[in-house]
């Protein structure tokens, strides 16, 4: 794969260029992406520059030679559900389709850091999927025989080796106890900024624009397809338009005259202080919906559950932190004496089947990639790849042939409500 | 933590005794409808940022299904009616007005008949 290329203005980063900047006391270093003003036209505009719009624009560039690109965003880069998640990367899914792409993007992300040339500090550590009852024991081994099939290497394990892998965790607990679990030793965990990061610069690189503080007002068509979009900047043409906004894609797709099948909810997360290491998982125990990580900084890193309403504040409510860190204190009692630091939510797409939506849609040239829902970090470079491809050819490749809009009318979905549980 | 009067028993109800139910004044399409108009009213959401009417069950308490109109990009509810009630009520509309006084409905609430709602509101 060819690395990044390495323009004038970013420079490649290499032991080389460390040990000659610290010569010359680090007045070297150049800003890693460029903030221009916006042209008045591009061959593609993406609405929001997150990890899955930047991946697409870079894969636009590196796959299809597409560059006149234009990333749009209304805030700042990464500032939306990718610096917002618990940075969680696995492809342990039950059906077909979604272990294709999330496999390609695990792939991906084991060599993103070569690729880019920015380290994206991949923590390959291993992912541990806890069953603690018989219902989730049924689910995973049936998950494990369908990995098998699919090729993606995991394992189902016994509660003692849980034990040994895993001294904190207490796998008799009276209500919840560990009968077992899923294991992915491939999976593991990454700096989420650094992802969106790595993209931006390579992206920039390539002489695409990235332009921040930009928001989307309006969607201009004509003739049943998009002409332009109005900004903040203001009105920029374009030829074809990938609307990747995550909990905000409905309120783009009204710009633009149809509906999705979305519905944005919050979804928060937590940290704790920071201890010394204790925790070299990444643990998932869906049925008391909570998750688990230890940061390299040794924050706990703990996920909960999505509210049940409609909201765009990203914030969530406190019985929800309540009910989460309650539960996961019977199966890691430790955690019970830990302090919390900071508490976080963002806006997430759920759709129908929690699966995803890489599509056409019933406006020319406007296509969409959304509905990633709880768990779209994991899945960024295979969504850019697979978007990219979507929108550089007019029609969906192997990848996203499956996460089509016109599945919820045919009834043809990809059912991970009941594989993955609601937190993934 | 959200709270909402339940309409039926009048009590101030918190987040945790509550069920949500989605959203509100969906018109049903059964066997005999058309493709689309099935998927719409399974699957397309208005998911509006801002004013969004919806269900409710007051789960842990009089157990009856309520409609409350709540701002998702504030959280601030402008009022809660009953089930009953084919759509939003005038007193709803003006507490929606009272906050973004430029905000207009797109069905007629004054209207006593429930076939007044238009088909935006009814998708």
């Amino acid at each position: 794969m060819p690395a990044a290329p390495a323009s004038s203005s970013t420079g490649r980063y290499s032991v080389f260029a460390i040990a000659r900047e610290a010569l010359r006391l680090h007045s070297g270093w150049k800003r890693a992406w460029a903030s221009p003003e916006p042209r008045r036209k591009y061959q593609v505009v993406i609405v929001g520059a997150g990890g899955h719009g930047l991946a697409t624009a870079y894969y636009l560039g590196r796959n299809f030679g597409i560059t006149d690109v234009a990333v749009i965003e209304k805030g700042w880069l990464g500032g939306g559900n990718t610096g917002r998640n618990t940075t969680i990367i696995r492809s342990n899914y039950l059906q077909d389709p979604s272990a294709a792409i999330y496999d390609k993007a695990l792939k991906l992300y084991e060599n993103l850091s070569q690729d880019l040339n920015y380290n994206i500090m991949f923590s390959p550590r291993g992912l541990l999927m806890l069953a603690q009852t018989e219902h989730e024991v049924r689910g995973y081994k049936r998950t494990a025989h369908a990995n098998h099939l699919q090729g993606v290497a995991t394992e189902w394990i016994s509660p003692r080796r849980i034990k040994d892998m895993l001294p904190i965790i207490n796998i008799d607990g009276p209500r919840y106890p560990v009968l077992g679990g899923l294991y992915q030793e491939r999976a593991g965990t990454a700096r989420h900024d650094a992802v969106a990061w790595g993209y931006a610069r390579a992206c920039s690189a390539m002489g695409m624009h990235i332009i921040q503080n930009c928001e989307v007002t309006g969607i201009e068509t004509q003739g049943g397809k998009v002409a332009a979009v109005n900004t903040g900047k203001g009105r920029i043409e374009c030829d074809k338009l990938a609307l990747i906004a995550a909990g905000h894609s409905s309120v783009l797709a009204d710009m633009a005259g149809f509906r999705l099948p979305i519905e944005s909810l919050a979804l928060q997360a937590l940290v704790s202080e920071p201890i010394k290491p204790c925790c070299n998982l990444v643990i998932m125990a869906n049925t008391v919906h909570g998750y688990l990580s230890q940061s390299d900084k040794g924050e706990m890193v703990i996920g909960g559950g999505t509210d049940g309403f409609n909201n765009y504040t990203q914030r969530g409510s406190w019985h929800h932190v309540e009910e989460t860190v309650r539960a996961l204190i019977e199966t890691f009692p430790m955690l019970s004496r830990l302090k919390m630091l900071r508490q976080w939510g963002g806006i997430v797409d759920m759709t129908g089947d929690r699966s995803p939506i890489l599509s056409a849609t019933p406006v020319g040239n406007i296509f969409v990639n959304c509905g990633w829902g709880t768990g779209g970090f994991k899945a960024i470079p295979g969504s850019g790849w697979a978007m990219a491809e979507l929108v550089a050819q007019g029609r969906p490749g192997p990848l996203a042939a499956d996460f089509g809009l016109d599945r919820f009318a045919q009834g043809r979905f990809i059912d991970e409500s009941v594989a993955a549980g609601v937190a993934h | 933590m959200l709270t909402l009067t339940c309409p039926y028993c009048g009590i101030a109800a918190e987040e945790t005794e509550l069920q949500p139910g989605g959203e509100a004044h969906l018109k049903r399409f059964g066997p005999g409808s058309s493709d689309a108009e099935f998927e719409a009213y399974l699957f397309a959401r208005r998911n509006p940022k801002g004013v969004h009417f919806e269900r409710w069950r007051h789960a842990y308490g009089c157990g009856k299904w309520f409609m409350a109109a709540r701002d998702t990009a504030t959280l601030q509810v402008y009022g809660t009616y009953k089930a009953q009630t084919p759509f939003p009520t005038p007193e709803i509309v003006a507490a929606i007005q009272h906050r973004h006084p430029q905000w207009r409905p797109d069905f007629d609430a004054t209207s006593p008949t429930p076939t007044s709602a238009p088909e935006g509101l009814t998708q």
